[in-house]
């Protein structure tokens, strides 16, 4: 077994809800919302208007920078609306509202490669860049800048199948039932990257899925090879499962591509698959919807910019006791306050909670036990981070490596006191950005008016 | 189908789980592991031994409810860290204390030492340490007068008749093993079946304790093991008596080692946080437990060298910060190099 990381918590999985039950297709939505921006960097361009008439695989949105991807229809149908709607990430964002017809049709824009097999890895990525292909663990980075930045220095590279949030089955149940997709997409990379082997990280909570995937790999002689994991929060997350399976740390501030490594979400790597061999773009996401609100969870697959509520109908409707919605896992995901808001490239999970599941302190008092400080697999001490964010003290607090969190949670998750660590680092790091901002204003203003004075 | 606008929703910042353990449930695990001491103690001391503990602990509670109540803030004896400061107070005085001496240093350990400095978490010195501290140096006498193992005080009424003994550390403090080992045996400094603080005489059941505590992952190995580790390997090194091994044993079960290096060393909010921290202060805690205990006038150094420590938590704090991920020791020499 690979080698472990530092820090990390071991939260009860509740993967058994899920992790038995086939992916099923939802019923095809009357109505789909595709958020122009669901990536990391500048938002899309909607390059459609109302009354268009729109087909399965469609570009309908232009990136808007170098860090951008394309978005395309989910559904055939006519656009009825292009205006801001809910957002998975709060407020309003602008969305491409379309009417499925029910047609199915497909664009032309949508056709296998041909001579897959001598792409070149630039042009490789170029397809990958036009199937709107972004880091579909949930971070949501586009993948073709990945690629591009990391080759000729990769010599490792890692497809993340460990899905160690709880309650979150859909990469298992794809490693399962899509085994093609997964090892597919596995040899793209090794020869995108020019390496005789790639890595898969998979828990060990999923045996069946590892055994089933060396099976193949054995009968395929693919250029994969396995590597079993401990269970442990967060090893999906990029910098620890870079270390649990090769002892490298990514610098501060610096890329896996810096030492040589490169991280592929296993959804990315089985989207890079259906993008090189059908030509077809991410046009839809394997969600797993469950949590004690959900009256019958399951793993759904659902096209992009399907409302959530359609999700849980499929799922036999939400308790009424239902307190709770969150997108994506529960160590990191963001809670939802209405179901309009859209399935995006990044979600993988629905969970609606209906018990208390998380209980709370009303004058919550550090006892410093330190048990923050070995949970962080950051190396950071996050008790000391909170009371210099509470404190406003934020010289104090980017000394403390604050910018370093990830926000992965570990440290909520452990701490007995019941601090709400994680929310007081988000809002500092908030308040260390703007002051650095009213700091290079200032400087900017004071140096306009020298050069004034000089003049 | 589900009327999706009627739920009522809260929305709050990530993680959505949190593992079950709190102050609280830590809190009573300390409890749990302290049973086990207390229970020789009556065993070796009477039933005296737990009206002692019970004053002690509703006086711990009743002052810490009153500050709380008095200064208007948010009441906080439901995490029972009171609870645990007045047990540990009682512990490590002796059986015959009267009851209002125990009060005072109550007093002292909850309002001055611990409400005093923003209450639980916010104390840098181990509250009841600072109680026993305190009586020792107000009461002399009275915390310095034992009770013979088995020489049962009263509840209530006089205690002029109890059989006094003197504790194994008075005979280490003269260096005169020899007479030691014809007064007690290893195993019944082991048991417990010495004259001293009745919740300090037993090595079996404060270890006992401990093990539950480690199991409950309520500490770690880390400062009961350098603390103890360092007092044996001090002791073997500099004998003050033969055979020294037996010189080592009587310094490592007799006198409050292992109620301090497990229950007292361990408190949270005055040891540091991180590991390197922890291994450096249960080293710290050690050679000052040895230099008092050789050089010092007073028999016993446990007390003393926890406290000394307790005040160089935040400095230990400093140095023994964690390694910036990412930043590895190559890296750091080349930056260097530079």
């Amino acid at each position: 077994m690979a080698q472990a990381f530092f820090g990390g918590v071991h939260p009860n999985d509740m993967k058994a809800a899920t992790n038995g039950k086939v992916i099923e297709q939802l019923a095809p939505p009357a109505m789909v919302v595709i958020p122009m921006s669901q990536h990391i960097g500048a938002p899309c361009k909607p390059l459609v208007a109302v009354g268009d008439h729109v087909k399965v695989g469609q570009r309908i949105g232009e990136p808007g920078g170098f860090v951008s991807s394309p978005i395309h229809a989910s559904v055939s149908g006519e656009v009825v609306a292009v205006e801001p709607r809910p957002s998975s990430m709060g407020g309003d964002s602008l969305a491409v509202v379309i009417k499925n017809d029910f047609q199915n049709e497909l664009s032309e824009e949508v056709k296998p490669v041909e001579n897959a097999d001598k792409l070149s890895a630039e042009e490789l990525a170029e397809l990958v860049k036009n199937a709107g292909i972004v880091g579909m663990g949930g971070a949501t980075f586009p993948t073709h800048i990945k690629i591009t930045g990391a080759i000729g220095k990769a010599d490792t590279v890692i497809i993340n199948g460990v899905e160690c949030e709880p309650y979150i089955t859909s990469d298992h149940r794809t490693m399962l039932e899509r085994p093609e997709e997964v090892i597919g997409g596995a040899k793209l990379l090794a020869r995108m990257f020019n390496l005789d082997k790639v890595h898969i990280g998979i828990e060990v909570n999923k045996q069946d899925a590892i055994d089933f995937l060396n099976k193949k790999i054995a009968e395929e002689k693919a250029p994969v090879v396995i590597d079993p994991l401990h269970c442990r929060y967060p090893q999906g997350a990029e910098k620890q499962l870079i270390q649990a399976i090769t002892g490298r740390q990514v610098p501060p501030g610096g890329l896996p591509a810096d030492i040589g490594c490169a991280v592929f979400n296993l959804n990315t790597t089985c989207a890079i698959y259906r993008a090189v061999t059908t030509g077809m773009p991410v046009v839809s996401k394997i969600v797993t919807v469950t949590g004690s609100g959900v009256v019958d969870p399951k793993n759904i697959e659902c096209p992009i910019g399907t409302p959530i509520a359609n999700l849980f109908d499929a799922c036999g409707g939400l308790k009424d006791e239902t307190f709770k919605l969150v997108m994506g896992g529960p160590m990191m995901g963001m809670a939802q306050y209405t179901t309009d808001v859209p399935v995006n490239k990044g979600t993988g999970c629905m969970l609606a909670f209906a018990e208390n599941e998380g209980p709370s302190e009303e004058n919550p008092q550090c006892i410093r036990c330190g048990k923050c400080v070995a949970a962080c697999p950051m190396h950071l001490e996050p008790l000391f981070m909170y009371q210099y964010a509470k404190k406003g003290m934020l010289d104090e607090l980017e000394e403390a490596h604050v910018t370093d969190c990830m926000e992965c949670g570990a440290c909520t998750y452990t701490c007995p006191a019941r601090l709400h660590l994680v929310q007081m680092f988000k809002t500092g790091k908030q308040k260390l950005n703007a002051k650095k901002a009213a700091e290079r204003a200032a400087a900017e203003a004071k140096k306009a008016q020298e050069e004034k004075k000089e003049a | 189908m589900t009327d999706y606008k009627n739920l009522k929703l809260i929305a709050t910042s990530s993680p959505h789980v949190r593992s079950n353990e709190n102050t609280r449930s830590i809190m009573l695990d300390v409890i749990i592991a302290l049973i086990p001491a207390l229970a020789i103690g009556v065993y070796f001391s009477g039933p005296r031994a737990l009206s002692v503990t019970a004053v002690s602990v509703i006086g711990c509670v009743f002052f810490e409810w009153l500050y709380r109540k008095l200064m208007k803030k948010p009441q906080a004896i439901g995490d029972l860290s009171a609870v645990v400061t007045g047990v540990l107070l009682a512990f490590v005085c002796p059986v015959m204390i009267p009851y209002w001496m125990i009060l005072i240093g109550d007093f002292f350990a909850i309002i001055v030492v611990k409400q005093l400095f923003g209450g639980i978490g916010m104390n840098f010195v181990n509250p009841a340490l600072c109680g026993r501290a305190f009586l020792v140096g107000s009461y002399a006498s009275v915390m310095t007068t034992w009770a013979a193992p088995g020489s049962y005080a009263p509840i209530v009424g006089s205690t002029a008749d109890v059989v006094t003994s003197a504790t194994p550390m008075a005979y280490l403090h003269a260096n005169n093993l020899a007479e030691l080992q014809e007064s007690y045996s290893v195993m019944d400094l082991f048991v417990g079946k010495v004259g001293g603080s009745f919740g300090e005489v037993s090595a079996l059941m404060l270890i006992l304790g401990g093990c539950y505590l480690l199991y409950r992952k309520v500490i770690t190995w880390h400062i009961p093991v350098t603390y103890i580790g360092t007092v044996a390997v001090l002791t073997l090194l500099f004998s003050r008596g033969n055979p020294s091994v037996d010189w080592m044993l009587y310094n490592l079960f007799g006198g409050g080692l292992m109620l301090g290096a497990i229950f007292m060393a361990t408190d949270y909010a005055t040891s540091p946080v991180t590991k390197k921290g922890q291994i450096i202060y249960g080293i710290g805690c050690g050679i000052f437990t040895v230099l008092i205990r050789y050089f010092g006038s007073y028999n016993e150094g446990v007390c003393y060298s926890i406290m000394v420590m307790n005040l160089c938590v935040a400095l230990i704090d400093k140095v023994s910060k964690p390694a910036r991920f990412g930043v590895v020791k190559s890296a750091k020499k080349e930056a260097a190099a530079k």
